[in-house]
This record gives structure tokens, sequence and C-alpha cells, in this order.
């Protein structure tokens, strides 16, 4: 278990905006009359994207309100799943580096001095300058890839010191990196020669797309 | 070896449409209709004969679960819930899947519902899955413009798919957790019984299913039962998909036959262990969850699920992670007991206390401040542990401890003389590792 609290510096209101709330209606739909209340992970989700990065006291409240729950819990939801932030994060970027032993195996704790000495010596902190934060997650999912950590909706996989670090230079400048596998490989195949799936009889006529193109087509397609 | 005509993800890597048309030219929703037209037990007969296990870690057979949902409606709903919470450190196959082959999930959901009487599937993805989330909502938006899912589809079963996520709990990908999740509260597990065959999602009856197995259960139609048994071997039938992650020469996700020799696995797709195959030190062979197997076990074991148990660990979720000879042990396991602690959902006394003191004892242990007793205090510790809990996740925080205590007592020995043998360099008292007893009284020979 892991401790969470809320931010004590909390805001006044909140309120969502028009395409959220028809948005929620058409969430709302999916599941059974009274049942409501499984909307609840995804409207925090929505409220923290719309705050930018972070669940506030009131959206907690107003969650509750929409979903006709108890306030303690859409609290209790808010403080469990840990992909609800409960203070701030860096404006540009908030780094989660994975730290389970797969990433750990190949390097992950060297990603986490880079944060230390670059962002912020402790995690949840915000940089000097308020662009950055980063956390130490546990594992994401993505372990034939390791190291890798996650931005927002993209992952960065592959991670050596130096593309790491240039990862992060990119986010200071404004830009935002290529997300995927940064030493060129595609996917999770093998690095190099590909040792299966190379019987072209499998694909009788379909054409081969370029690699690596087609995470980075659907950035700015909607949350699903 | 698997040939690649008898693969299953034929878009494993991505390099090709994930799309519906790309799909279909790979063989997806091909004579779904005719799999319908044989009825409920055509296909849960089909596929018990196909002898496929359950690919979500417990290996259990996927025909049988489907033959525990009711055969009639008593007028509640029947729900499909599919598994792709994937977060057991070690596995990523479900991503591939929903990411680059979306179709095959969709048309398992169909098959699998339509042989359970369900009209509603709900696919339950890890919060952190964001764009295999876009990707698979978007091959779910086709399917039903497609009209091969929805009301008065072309299959003439009335069938809806919609997709939820978590916001990152591990434990939600246990199945009542997930249920639990599924309803919006707290991800904490529920008592069993009631099965969720019985009283599942919004008490009706649920079966809930890995995303590998429902997508395998296609082709498993298309190509026939005595297809997919005649790959692997008895009672570990058909292909996997095998994650390989830590220190190999080139990690990667790879379908294979089921029951392929380690070494074989690691050689021919991963280009073998770093620093050649007399540097492995121990394998964790099935996530994080199963107790590693040292190097001597290794060489030609078969990862199917009855072999890996005769080696006291599990195939798991088939995730290999590679430790070679530097790695440091105790602190790769104390690190997995720390991902316990974090993921412990806090329900259970044995599970929320125990776990924290695992990882507390195993982050001395790494620096060698620990008593030789205080190993075999720990062993029995994760007994006290395992099966003390509602769910599988005390057993799982337990089981990784205690393969390490099995096959590296002599590392952890080793760490607490060297750490005995060069104390502290400042020469401070470090605190003993339990209180030591009252102070005695005085005896003559203190006297002397």
């Amino acid at each position: 278990m892991s401790v969470r609290r809320l931010d004590p510096n909390q805001p006044e209101s909140f309120e969502f905006d028009d395409e959220n709330i028809a948005w929620s209606k058409t969430l709302i739909a999916r599941y059974p009359d009274d049942k409501q209340q499984s909307a609840v992970i995804p409207l925090l989700w929505r409220a923290q994207e719309q705050i930018g990065g972070w669940i506030t006291e009131p959206a907690i409240r107003k969650v509750a309100d929409m979903l006709d729950m108890a306030y303690i819990r859409v609290l209790e939801i808010a403080t469990f799943y840990t992909m609800f932030q409960l203070s701030p994060i860096g404006r540009k970027a908030h780094i989660q580096v994975c730290g389970t032993t797969p990433c750990m195996l190949r390097g992950s704790e060297d990603l986490v001095k880079i944060c230390k000495k670059n962002i912020a010596a402790t995690p949840h902190t915000l940089s000097g300058d308020g662009d950055f934060s980063w956390e130490e997650v546990e594992c994401l999912g993505a372990c034939t890839n390791a190291p890798m950590v996650q931005v927002g909706k993209d992952v960065y996989e592959d991670l050596d010191e130096a593309s790491f670090e240039a990862v992060l230079d990119a986010f200071a400048r404004g830009e935002k990196p290529a997300p995927g596998p940064q030493n060129g490989r595609q996917f999770s195949a093998p690095l190099g020669e590909p040792t299966s799936l190379t019987d072209p009889a499998l694909y009788d006529g379909e054409p081969a797309k370029k690699a690596a193109t087609d995470q980075g087509s659907d950035h700015d397609e909607g949350e699903t | 070896m698997l040939k690649d005509k008898d693969r299953i993800f034929k878009n494993l890597y991505g390099l090709h449409d994930w799309g519906l048309e790309g799909a279909r030219r790979r063989g997806a929703w091909d004579g779904t209709k005719k799999f319908l037209e044989m009825g409920r037990d055509g296909i849960i007969e089909e596929v018990k004969n196909s002898g496929l296990r359950g690919r979500g870690g417990a290996g259990f057979p996927t025909g049988l679960k489907w033959s525990f949902m009711p055969r009639e409606s008593d007028g509640r709903p029947h729900y499909l819930v599919v598994n792709a919470d994937e977060s057991e450190p070690g596995t990523c196959k479900d991503r591939e899947i929903m990411r680059h082959d979306p179709h095959l999930l969709i048309e398992g959901c169909l098959l699998a519902g339509f042989a359970m009487g369900a009209n509603t599937a709900y696919i339950y993805l890890r919060g952190e899955f964001i764009h295999e989330r876009e990707r698979l909502q978007a091959a779910v938006d086709e399917a039903y413009e497609a009209g091969l899912i929805g009301k008065n589809n072309i299959h003439g079963h009335d069938f809806d798919v919609y997709l939820h996520h978590g916001a990152g709990a591990y434990i939600c990908g246990e199945e009542t957790a997930l249920l639990e999740s599924l309803e919006g509260k707290k991800g904490q597990p529920r008592l069993k019984p009631p099965f969720p065959a019985n009283c599942g999602l919004y008490g009706a009856p649920t079966t809930v299913n890995n995303v590998e197995s429902i997508a395998v259960v296609p082709d498993i139609m298309r190509r026939g039962a005595t297809w997919f048994s005649s790959i692997g071997r008895p009672n570990n039938s058909g292909t996997k998909l095998f994650c390989i992650s830590g220190h190999v020469e080139r990690p990667c996700n790879v379908e294979e036959e089921m029951g392929i020799p380690l070494r074989t696995l690691l050689e021919k797709h991963c280009g073998g262990v770093r620093g050649g195959w007399d540097n492995l030190l121990a394998v964790i062979p099935g996530g994080s969850s199963v107790p590693c197997i040292p190097a001597m076990e290794c060489g030609d074991l078969p990862m199917d699920f009855d072999t890996l148990v005769k080696h006291k660990s599990g195939l798991g979720t088939a995730a290999v992670i590679v430790m070679d000879k530097s790695t440091d042990i105790i602190r790769a396991i104390a690190r997995l007991s720390y991902f316990y602690k974090h993921e412990s959902c806090g329900q259970c006394t044995p599970c929320r206390e125990g776990t924290g003191w695992m990882w507390r004892v195993l982050t001395r242990m790494a620096e060698g401040r620990a008593q030789k007793r205080e190993i075999d205090m720990l062993f029995e510790v994760t007994k006290q542990v395992e099966g003390h809990t509602i769910c599988a996740l005390g057993d799982a925080a337990a089981w990784p401890v205690q393969g390490l205590i099995r096959h590296f007592r002599h590392v952890i020995e080793a760490r607490i003389d060297e750490y005995a043998g060069n104390p502290d360099p400042d020469g401070a008292v470090t605190e003993p590792a339990e209180q030591p007893p009252a102070s005695p009284p005085a005896s003559p020979v203190a006297a002397e």
C-alpha cells in the first residue's frame, strides 16, 4: 500500500468543460441503469487531464455529485489508484520512470539518478522552474523494451543515459520527442534481424508498413 | 520450433496494417458466422478439445471455465470481461495484441461471449495503456461500422464491446478486484465463493478471461482443435507469447510453441544470455510472481505449465526475466518485494503487513545487515503470508522470496559474513536486528 494524501493547497472550484460534459453522458450510457458509479475512474481521469495533470478536491466532489456517490467513495478511488496525481506536476513533463526488476536489471537506476540530478532530489517535487517533476513507478508493461519512462500518454523505451538526457532536453526546449523505442528498434521485435514472421506467404500481398511510424501517427487522436 | 505458418499473431511487431482490412487479409473475421452456427456447446467443446489453458497466469482450462456459466439466463444478463490489466512485472504481451492485432481480440470476444450467452463484453485495460486503448477503440469502432458486432450484426448475435480502464493498480488484474474496479470501487478482491460465474459483475454471471486466451480462440476455431493441440506437449498445448526481458542480448516478445526448451528460446530469438550461456545466474520463468530457477536447472527446461511446477516455479504469463552473473540477486528480489508492498490493496493483514516486512528484511539482507537466523525467519513469514489471504497477491509476494532462499541462501549468508567482517567504516554500531534480551543477571564471570 502507498499512503497518499490530497495536496494542502486546493483551488476553489472545478467544472468540466462542455466537451467533457457531453463525453461523460456517452460514457455513463455504456453501463447499465443505476450502475453509473462504474464511470468514476474514467471521469476522474478526464478531470485530471483537464486540470493539467492532477486531481483537486473540488474535482473529487464534482465527480461524486455527477455520479450520485458519497464524497468519501470518490476520495477513496483518487487515493487508491496511483495514476491519479494528488499534487501539481511539471508543466512540460512529468517523468514516470519504471523501476521494477526487469527495468532495474537494464539500468533504470541510472535514469532515476538523472532525474534526481536534473529535476529534483525527491520524487513528486517540481523542478526549480516548475517545468518538470518525476516519480518512480511500478511496472508499466513494456519489459522487453526496458528501461523505459512514461510521459503523459507516451512511452520512451530502450533508453540509456544519453538517450534519456536527449528526451529530457527535447521536453525542456518545449518539443515533443518521438515516442517508442529510442534505439531504432521495431516495437518489441528483437533488435536486428527478425527471427520470426519472415514468411511472406503469411501476408499474401499485404504491403508492409514502414517501421515505427504508426505509433507516431495517432498522437492527436482524442482520448477514448 | 514453431513454423511461421502456425503463428497466430502475425502482426506481433506492428509491421502490417492493424485495421480491419489488414486483419481480414491475415484471416481474421473469416467464417465467424459458421462457428456461431455450431452453437454454444460446439464452441465450448472445440475450445476444450484444443487444450487451451488460460494465458493469464493460472493456466486454468479455458473451455471448462466457460462451461461454468449458467445454461439458461435467470433474467440476469451474462457478461464477458476481458482482463487487459497487464501489470505483472516482465509481462508485455497483451499490449502487442491490443495495438497490433486488435481484431483477433474483438472476434474472440464475440465467439467467447456467444459461447457463454453474453451480449456484452467489457475489456478492462490498465490505465497506462493509453495509446493501446485508443487503437483498440478504433478497431472496435471499425467492427461496429462493418456490422461485425453491435445490434443486428451480420452474425445474428447482438453483442456490444465496451472499453474500460483502470488507473494504475496491479491488484486489479485479480479477477474479482477487476470486477470491483469496473463497478467503480477500490480494487479489493472479493471472497470466493460465490465465483464470478454465479455472481460477478453487477451481481450477474460473469467470466473473466485474459486477452491472449480470448485472442487465440478465433484461430482455434478456424484451424481446428486438433491443430492447436498438436503443438506443444500433452496437457500444455498450443502456442504462447513469450516476453523475454533482462540480461539477454536482444530482449523481445515472440510467439513460440509451449514446452520450447528455455535455452533454445533464448538463443534462437534473443541472441542468448549476455556474455554467453555460462554467464547465466537465474531466470524468473513466468513473471515476477513465480520463484526463480537457478542456471543449473535451466538448460533443457521445457517452458510449460506442468514442467515448471515440478521445478517449484511456474509458467505464469511466460514472462522470462533473465539474470546474468552481474546481478545482485538479493536486490533484484528485494525490488520485487517492494513492488508487492506498493501494490498490496491493504485488505488482508498478512499481505498488507507481510509484504512490507519482507521488503524491509530483504533490503537489510541485500546489505548484509542481518542475522543468519533471520533467513529462516523470513522463510517462515513467507509461509505465513502464503495461502492466508483472500487473493493470490499474498502468494505472489511470498514465492519470489521463497525461491531466493531456496536457491541462493549461500549468497545471503556470504553477504552477511562479508558485512560482519567489514563493519561500518566509521566504526558506528548498527542497530541489532532484534531487541536483545533483558540485561542478564550479573554473573561471577563478569565480576572478574
